[in-house]
């Protein structure tokens, strides 16, 4: 009796959703967004974005750029006494790339005047001035313009809530706030975004060698396939058994759960039948 | 036969902006021979109208008698079939419908069929059923090209709805749509329209129809309508097909004598008429525990 051979066997391994996106197809798909929005819906073809040298708001730049063209786009670098050297440079690649425009108007004077009535603020507090002092000089060089401030915050900083509520997330229009950074990140490289830019270590350049994913406590990598999982409903037994420890994903879990509403416009008191956004419906576009 | 299949950009509530885009559309098409055009889902509107819907809906003999007109004052001459989505208001009760009427005849325009839509999505981005009731009646009506149906965007998705009209004899599916595009992860191609297109060839393939789609575009609140307005042929194979972003015509011509051919080819379609009844009598099915229950 001749012996039986062993039939091949295929192991396919625990699956997990995808985070890759094709790059051409999300660039001609933002950049029509973009001028949708602007162009024909508002009727307002100039786009204001500050310009920080981190990647999201170079990849933005590269895409308003593509959209409405270089001569309509302003970048307005907005340093404070403390941030980086390297972060002006950075952005000035971006504008040399890409051809627009660009203004640099300090932030200091205006932060430390306030900080003088607040010597008590720590690091964090000092950083929500900041923000908040760069969105006044954002809209105000908007309206100078005639012009829409375009918002830089990507999905996964607005998911762990690692931004400075009513400043960075504010300009009515965001290309990039429905891509996780690691997305950011591949269609920057398609865009031709500096290597400089794309390759250095993502930071809020608040204090000397922060980075983000310091502060996070996680890498971007494994923030983002966690926080795609958890929106897609999968349980933390789920998502750690695609290569996670607990912890990792109770700390992203975490960072998700405590900040919904960073995510939302104000809680308003529902006092009547006609309570806007409530029983009054209508969408933002008509 | 000759169908155009519009991938129609409204200007969002704007209806008289959109009829006269409509107009120039019929005024394109006059330069050849045309039988049926087909315009998307809530083409005269906008898509996510929310609690305006009320506002911007029609009652389906005067949108019939507004595309009669544009079809008359585009001087294209003679008559044509169109279907347009709509927002009906239909003796007071809301619907996300499809009209079919045929304009041009000299006593008028005609009301030949107005399917309304029966699954409305409310989930994820969709909120249809907070503001619109379902329609109840899946038809076929005649048409000079033979049987057809309509079936609205989700209508599609469910294989029954397409199974039923096949059986009930359509030889057409007419499918406005208005699907807000989304996953980037495809290769070239959305993956919402990866999934339409799989719907779509597998439908026409099965029942041995033609399926004609016609995709609403343009971004409306940062929801970009997907667009893909495309044409199977009776044995699943994609015609045509227009891309995701832009507004544009897909001119095709169908023979429907290809219908006849992919049914005899495939007699799925005259398979499943044979094996419905011991399906439908399944008593394992929950519809009948549901009959039985309100009993």
């Amino acid at each position: 009796m001749t012996a039986i051979a062993p039939l091949p066997i295929v192991d396919a391994s625990l699956d997990e959703p995808s985070l890759a996106i094709d790059p051409a197809l999300t660039a001609r798909w933002l950049e029509a967004f973009l001028h949708d929005e602007l162009i024909e819906r508002r009727k307002i073809g100039r786009a204001v974005l500050g310009l920080s040298g981190g990647i999201d708001s170079a990849l933005v730049a590269f895409l308003c750029a593509r959209a409405l063209g270089p001569e309509n786009v302003y970048a307005i670098r907005m340093p404070y006494r403390a941030s980086s050297p390297s972060s002006l440079s950075d952005a000035q690649r971006v504008v040399d790339a890409t051809g627009i425009n660009v203004e640099t108007i300090e932030i200091t004077d205006a932060v430390d005047g306030y900080l003088r009535h607040a010597p008590d603020a720590d690091a964090r507090r000092k950083g929500n001035v900041m923000a908040r002092t760069r969105m006044l000089v954002l809209f105000d060089q908007s309206a100078r313009r005639n012009a829409l401030p375009i918002g830089t915050g990507n999905k996964t900083e607005r998911l762990l809530g690692y931004f400075t509520w009513h400043a960075d997330d504010t300009p009515p229009v965001n290309p990039i706030g429905d891509l996780f950074k690691t997305q950011v990140w591949a269609l920057a490289r398609r865009l031709g975004v500096p290597t400089e830019v794309i390759d250095k270590p993502p930071s809020a350049d608040l204090e000397a060698n922060q980075t983000d994913e310091a502060d996070i406590g996680i890498t971007y990598a494994k923030a983002d396939r966690i926080l795609n999982m958890i929106l897609l409903g999968y349980k933390d037994d789920a998502i750690a058994a695609r290569g996670f420890t607990r912890d990792e994903v109770r700390l992203v879990r975490r960072r998700v759960d405590g900040t919904h509403w960073k995510r939302h416009l104000p809680t308003t008191a529902l006092v009547s039948g006609t309570a806007i956004n409530e029983f009054y419906l209508r969408p933002v576009d008509l | 036969m000759h169908a155009a299949l519009v991938q129609f950009k409204p200007r969002k509530g704007e209806v008289a902006a959109n009829l006269a885009a409509m107009r120039a559309v019929f005024a394109q098409l006059a330069e050849r021979p045309i039988d049926l055009i087909v315009f998307p889902e809530a083409a005269l509107t906008g898509y996510f109208l929310e609690g305006a819907v009320y506002e911007l809906a029609f009652e389906s003999a005067t949108l019939a008698a507004k595309i009669d007109e544009q079809w008359r004052a585009s001087g294209a001459g003679g008559a044509v079939d169109v279907v347009c989505g709509f927002y009906e208001n239909f003796g007071g009760t809301f619907h996300n419908s499809a009209i079919y009427v045929r304009c041009g005849e000299p006593d008028g325009v005609h009301v030949v069929h107005v399917h309304r839509k029966m699954f409305l999505p409310t989930y994820g981005v969709f909120d249809e059923e907070r503001f619109l009731t379902r329609g109840r009646h899946l038809s076929t009506f005649p048409t000079p090209f033979g049987e057809a149906a309509m079936l609205i965007c989700e209508d599609m998705w469910h294989a029954l709805m397409p199974t039923v009209a096949a059986l009930k004899g359509a030889r057409l599916l007419i499918v406005p749509s208005a699907s807000p595009a989304r996953g980037l992860g495809g290769d070239g191609e959305l993956e919402s329209t990866l999934r339409w297109k799989a719907i779509l060839g597998s439908t026409a393939a099965e029942h041995g129809v033609y399926v004609l789609y016609a995709g609403l575009t343009g971004f409306e609140g940062g929801k970009g309508m997907g667009g893909a307005t495309c044409a199977f042929s009776p044995r699943g194979d994609l015609i045509a097909s227009l891309g995701p972003l832009d507004a544009g015509i897909l001119r095709v011509e169908l023979d429907t004598g290809e219908i006849d051919i992919a049914r005899a080819t495939i007699p799925l379609l005259g398979d499943l008429s044979a094996v419905l009844p011991d399906l439908w009598l399944d008593e394992e099915i929950p519809v009948t525990r549901r009959v039985e229950e309100r009993a």
